[in-house]
């Protein structure tokens, strides 16, 4: 059963092949027999998952079945979910039992899904190799070895182990796409404003985004489409209507034309990335598509700007986290200022402390306009980039990480090497477009993902490329066979 | 810009974070990595930019001042690390 994508789940419960008890149970028994290999999941919730199964499986015989009814998720642990500790990575949310869900989590309860448990993931979403966790670094299912990406580390090895359908993820500044990539995953981060951000712990509140990881791109309209919409309690949501995903999925790609930002292939990129992307596009030309070079002039600037913006905000959204509501609070305070500072020494990893302490610098009187003010213009002309070469093409294609899954802890000594994961995918959260990483080849035993974006609220033309593209090669099913591991 | 101990102290007591001595050296190195790397930014002209604060250019929605929570503060509470009466406790501020 853990062959099934979400498309294939959904068929097979409606023919009645199953119930969504027992392909809950059965990825219950997956998860615990095998994920010892992989350290995915922060927790495990069996006893909730069985029941809402059941419950599904009873609206299902009396035919009131939601569109994904009973179909088995997990959710990143970034996500609130009212009753099951949301730890966010971090000791400082380690005792965090929130008292409701987040929206994107509500929503796709209300399409029926049934929630595993809740993956791990960088401390705060702040990394790129999953290895900040307080839980513990990630194996990549490809080579345990390896790290999976970051910071949806944890949802990218599930899916990919085969010990969940798909799951949720976050994307701030690659969060999605790059731990897809590594993973040999689809990953989509949306629009900006598509996904509510109610509930979801903030890291960057003006680049935070939520969407799918999942085994295809089918499969990403399917969860995309009960997790968009507006939510009020979300003040930057769009209210712009959802459209359905699935309708143009098989729509022909001929005509359409391909954007190669030429700043994306020149600067120093990876053969073996070269290569494989080239082979992709190739692919996509010979399904009708047009390539057309375009120019993405700042953004070689991308990578500076986000390491303003994004520590700005979260050391602003961070100072909540002081001992007072919720959370970790260190023992035996002297005094209040002793609390909040023990608090956090205490509670806060070191990458997430670096990123406060780069924040508070940027923000501070007299340093303001150089850094934030200055990142923020920059980031206006990144986005004029993005609108400029949308003139002349429908999407943008690229690679999504520079390389395959790299070595634990070659990166992590050095700050500025693991912030340059990143460079291909930072410039779209900056400008708030949606962004798409889908399977695209295979590097010494290891997968890499082509990264697509799209014009604003574009999302059903990302799906239909990564799904006629799906269709046309097979990169999305290509596994490892301890994934597939039966148990 | 290169920061030194003394610049990172000034930051710790503003983010409410201690640095152990022990690495203080270290955070200020790496640190100052990290604002090297992002001086790229300075070389850029941007007088004419306007700033971009949403990448949508939202404003602000507002809804009718009506009240549309209901009180959560007994769940609320129930997570917190000290409380009583309905209050949060936290060590004594002024003796």
């Amino acid at each position: 059963m853990h062959k099934l994508t979400i498309a294939g789940i959904v068929e097979g419960l409606g023919r009645g092949d199953f119930s969504s008890e027992e392909i809950t149970r059965h990825y219950l028994r997956r998860i615990e027999q095998l994920d010892a290999r992989y350290n995915s999941f922060i927790s495990v919730t069996p006893d909730q998952a069985v029941a809402r199964a059941r419950a599904a499986d009873k609206r299902r015989s009396k035919g009131d079945a939601p569109p994904l009814c009973g179909v088995p998720i997990a959710h990143k642990d970034i996500f609130c979910t009212e009753g099951i500790r949301t730890s966010c990575g971090s000791k400082m949310l380690d005792n965090f039992v929130p008292p409701y869900s987040a929206t994107a989590v509500d929503n796709l309860a209300q399409a029926g899904c049934v929630t595993l448990g809740k993956t791990n993931m960088d401390e705060f979403a702040m990394g790129s190799s999953n290895e900040t966790s307080f839980y513990g670094e990630v194996g990549n299912p490809w080579d345990t070895g390896r790290v999976p990406g970051g910071s949806s580390g944890g949802s990218a090895a599930a899916v990919a182990a085969h010990l969940c359908p798909a799951a949720t993820g976050t994307d701030t500044g690659g969060s999605i796409r790059q731990p897809a990539s590594l993973c040999g995953i689809t990953g989509l981060k949306p629009t900006y404003g598509r996904v509510s951000r109610y509930g979801m712990v903030a890291f960057a509140s003006s680049l935070d985004q939520a969407g799918p990881m999942t085994r295809s791109a089918e499969d990403a309209a399917l969860l995309l489409q009960a997790m968009a919409g507006f939510d009020p309690r979300d003040s930057t949501c769009s209210d712009i209507e959802v459209p359905d995903y699935s309708a143009g999925l098989d729509k022909p790609i001929d005509g359409l034309r391909i954007g190669l930002p030429r700043e994306y292939f020149e600067q120093g990129l990876d053969t073996g990335t070269e290569t494989a992307v080239r082979g992709a596009l190739a692919e996509l030309e010979a399904m009708g598509a047009r390539l057309v070079d375009i120019d993405l002039p700042h953004s070689h600037l991308s990578v500076a700007a986000y390491y303003v913006i994004a520590p700005a905000e979260a050391s602003a959204n961070l100072s909540r986290f002081d001992g007072v509501r919720y959370g970790y609070r260190c023992k035996n305070p002297r005094d209040l200022n002793d609390m909040y500072t023990r608090t956090r020494t205490e509670g806060f990893g070191d990458e997430v402390k670096r990123r406060i302490l780069v924040g508070t610098y940027v923000l501070s009187a007299g340093y303001y306009d150089a850094y934030y003010r200055q990142a923020q213009k920059i980031r206006r002309l990144i986005k004029n980039d993005f609108l400029a070469a949308f003139e002349q093409v429908d999407v943008i294609a690229g690679p999504t990480s520079p390389t395959t899954a790299f070595e634990m802890g070659a990166k992590s000594a050095d700050p500025v090497q693991m912030y340059l994961e990143d460079i291909y995918t930072i410039a779209t959260n900056l400008a708030g477009l949606p962004g798409m990483s889908i399977p695209a080849g295979i590097i010494d035993g290891l997968p890499l993902g082509l990264q697509l974006i799209g014009n604003y609220f574009d999302e059903s033309r990302l799906l239909n490329i990564g799904h006629r593209f799906q269709q046309a090669t097979d990169w999305h099913q290509q596994t490892v066979s301890q994934c597939m591991q039966e148990v | 810009m290169s920061l030194d101990k003394n610049d990172i102290r000034k930051l710790a007591v503003l983010a409410r974070i201690d640095v152990d001595d022990a690495i203080i050296d270290d955070v200020a190195s790496k640190i100052s990595d990290i604002l090297a790397m992002v001086d790229q930014m300075q070389a850029q002209d941007t007088s004419a930019v306007e700033a971009m604060a949403n990448p949508l250019d939202a404003v602000q929605r507002l809804r009718r001042d009506e009240i549309t929570e209901t009180d959560q503060r007994q769940s609320f509470q129930a997570i917190a690390p000290a409380t009583e009466d309905g209050l949060y406790l936290v060590p004594k501020v002024i003796d």
